[in-house]
């Protein structure tokens, strides 16, 4: 028992398997909603509204959003995952379980942020399966297609996690969401390609991180983008890494955990 | 085991906010003690205690648990700990079973492991007919006895039990005193801090109270005990006694017809008093302490300190 690195995989297990359970016993409000959110996108964006818009790069208007639809449930839902996990058990105390024993802060962080991917995959499964009906489901490269979903999922959810650990009260889990994802994510080319954009846009579009994701994503599944795809990786790797020490170094001060 | 279950030097804490709450303390615990320790509300004893399981940071000072510093390997000084806190803090959304197993998790202990020791525990403590109950439908006192099995999940050599009674019933508390005395005598070392300060006389074999940050006394409960010079009884009388009457000299009280306070000093005999008494005619039907020992020495000396 006293191998600090079994201590640290039995740990890393125990989180992922409670915030796992955390999820799936809420199904109904974890995995159901986004099905549903995607059903109206694709009904009416990509039905009713796309058919006036004709096709983009020469795919329909719904196949043409798919992947930015996709790719914000799996954000939302990684993000959500872990900024509310935290912050509830932070709310009810039930953290300092983990902060008294002896766990590592990189653990506790894996474990959150597994946690947060693995309801965003689950997410992401269950939105590409009601997508059949309305979408001609196309990859291009599924390895570049699971490398995005993964990583964009890990990213959001430490995003959601600096947030928990921040959030002092329940309005501030949803300050980021409301104020700074959705709007990126809205702007970042879900529902348009840049060059639909008038000039100085289209320049100012390209600081908007999400739009790398959106565009990386809608390579590896149509085959085509806005941006360089190397630009997107590296930039999706390096907030990785940005995120990733952001975390460890408020883990490592005690933000919001300790006083 | 030569090293002291726990060892505290020069510790203190200065909140964010100025407020310094301890003040360079020093603290030594043996193994195998059952150890209070007592002090007003805000004197530093929650504190101490969230330093030591590092949910507060210290400002300046040394921690060892079992010769293992804190600073220098957490993780091990950690797995020696178990921490039975103040204000109930678990998921009230999750099974019973499920905390105490999950807490073993985050001690290393795999579920294999902590599946029957769970069992056992919940047993021992009257909480496994609840296992599948979320904590959140428990009584007060079965949320505090599932707090003790979650402490103890990982056969911890030091537990700290910060007020673990409180609020409980009496049954509640004597099965929890029954309990942790056994845990004692089997070995694992004891910090209780209590508001009950008769938990503590009765439990405890050393004391440390601490006010204002800094630690008034520290030495073993007989000891500290013995400083007292006088205690006050409450006898009752089968007999009647006047409110006037002489013969019982100045150290007595008549308080009513049967009931009479009397002071004497620590060092005189009880039998001897109740003699004297009894061959004046007046037969005592049974006696208590007016106010609990360690109660009166404890509000001298933080009547003393406040001064």
């Amino acid at each position: 028992m006293e191998n600090s690195l079994n201590i640290q995989i039995t740990a890393y297990k125990t989180i992922v398997r409670k915030e796992v359970l955390r999820f799936s016993r809420i199904w109904k409000q974890t995995l159901i909603p986004p099905v549903i959110t995607n059903i109206l996108y694709f009904i009416i964006f990509g039905n009713l509204i796309g058919e006036r818009i004709g096709e983009i790069d020469s795919f329909s208007y719904t196949d043409f959003i798919f992947p930015g639809l996709l790719l914000m449930s799996v954000i939302t839902h990684s993000y959500t995952n872990t900024v509310s996990s935290l912050y509830i058990s932070k709310y009810h105390r039930y953290i300092e379980e983990l902060l008294v024993s002896p766990i590592q802060n990189y653990t506790i962080l894996a474990g959150f942020i597994t946690g947060g991917v693995i309801r965003g995959l689950s997410v992401g499964v269950v939105v590409i399966l009601a997508a059949q009906f309305f979408v001609t489901f196309t990859v291009h490269n599924i390895i570049l297609m699971m490398v995005v979903i993964t990583l964009s999922s890990i990213l959001f959810s430490m995003c959601g996690f600096l947030n928990g650990l921040f959030a002092n009260d329940w309005d501030d889990i949803n300050v980021i969401p409301t104020f700074i994802m959705t709007p990126l994510t809205y702007l970042g080319g879900i529902f348009f390609s840049i060059s639909m954009l008038p000039g100085i846009w289209q320049e100012i579009a390209l600081i908007n991180p999400i739009l790398y994701l959106i565009n990386a994503l809608r390579f590896s599944m149509l085959g085509i983008t806005d941006v360089s795809i190397m630009t997107a990786l590296f930039i999706i790797l390096l907030f990785n890494i940005l995120l990733a020490s952001l975390c460890l170094y408020f883990l490592n001060i005690g933000k919001g955990l300790r006083t | 085991m030569d090293s002291p279950a726990l060892a505290i030097e020069n510790l203190t804490k200065i909140y964010s906010n100025g407020h310094r709450a301890l003040h360079g303390i020093n603290l030594k615990i043996n193994h195998g003690d059952f150890f209070a320790l007592l002090g007003p509300n805000g004197a530093g004893k929650s504190t101490t205690i969230g330093i030591i399981t590092s949910l507060i940071k210290k400002t300046s000072g040394d921690i060892s648990i079992y010769g293992i510093d804190i600073d220098k390997n957490f993780v091990k000084a950690k797995t020696y700990i178990g921490l039975v806190p103040q204000e109930i803090n678990f998921n009230t959304f999750e099974p019973i079973n499920e905390i105490i197993i999950n807490q073993a998790g985050y001690y290393g202990v795999p579920r294999s492991i902590a599946i029957p020791e769970a069992e056992r525990l919940l047993k021992k403590l009257g909480l496994w007919q609840k296992k599948d109950q979320f904590s959140r439908k428990l009584s007060g006192g079965m949320q505090r006895r599932l707090m003790v099995a979650r402490a103890l999940i990982h056969k911890p050599k030091l537990l700290i039990l910060d007020e673990p009674t409180a609020g409980a019933d009496v049954e509640v508390r004597r099965l929890m005193w029954d309990y942790l005395k056994q845990l004692n005598e089997n070995g694992t070392t004891i910090i209780l801090t209590t508001h009950y300060l008769e938990e503590a006389e009765n439990l405890c074999k050393n004391i440390a109270i601490i006010d204002d940050g800094k630690i008034l006394e520290n030495s073993s409960m007989k000891d500290f005990l013995s400083q007292l010079k006088n205690e006050k009884f409450i006898l009752y009388t089968e007999s009647k006694i006047s409110k006037d009457e002489k013969i019982l000299g100045s150290n007595f009280n008549v308080i009513d017809d049967n009931t009479i306070e009397v002071s004497i000093s620590s060092d005189s005999d009880i039998n001897s008093l109740i003699q004297d008494l009894s061959e004046k005619g007046i037969k005592v039907k049974s006696l208590k302490n007016k106010t609990n020992r360690l109660e009166e020495l404890f509000m001298r000396l933080v009547e003393k300190n406040g001064k």
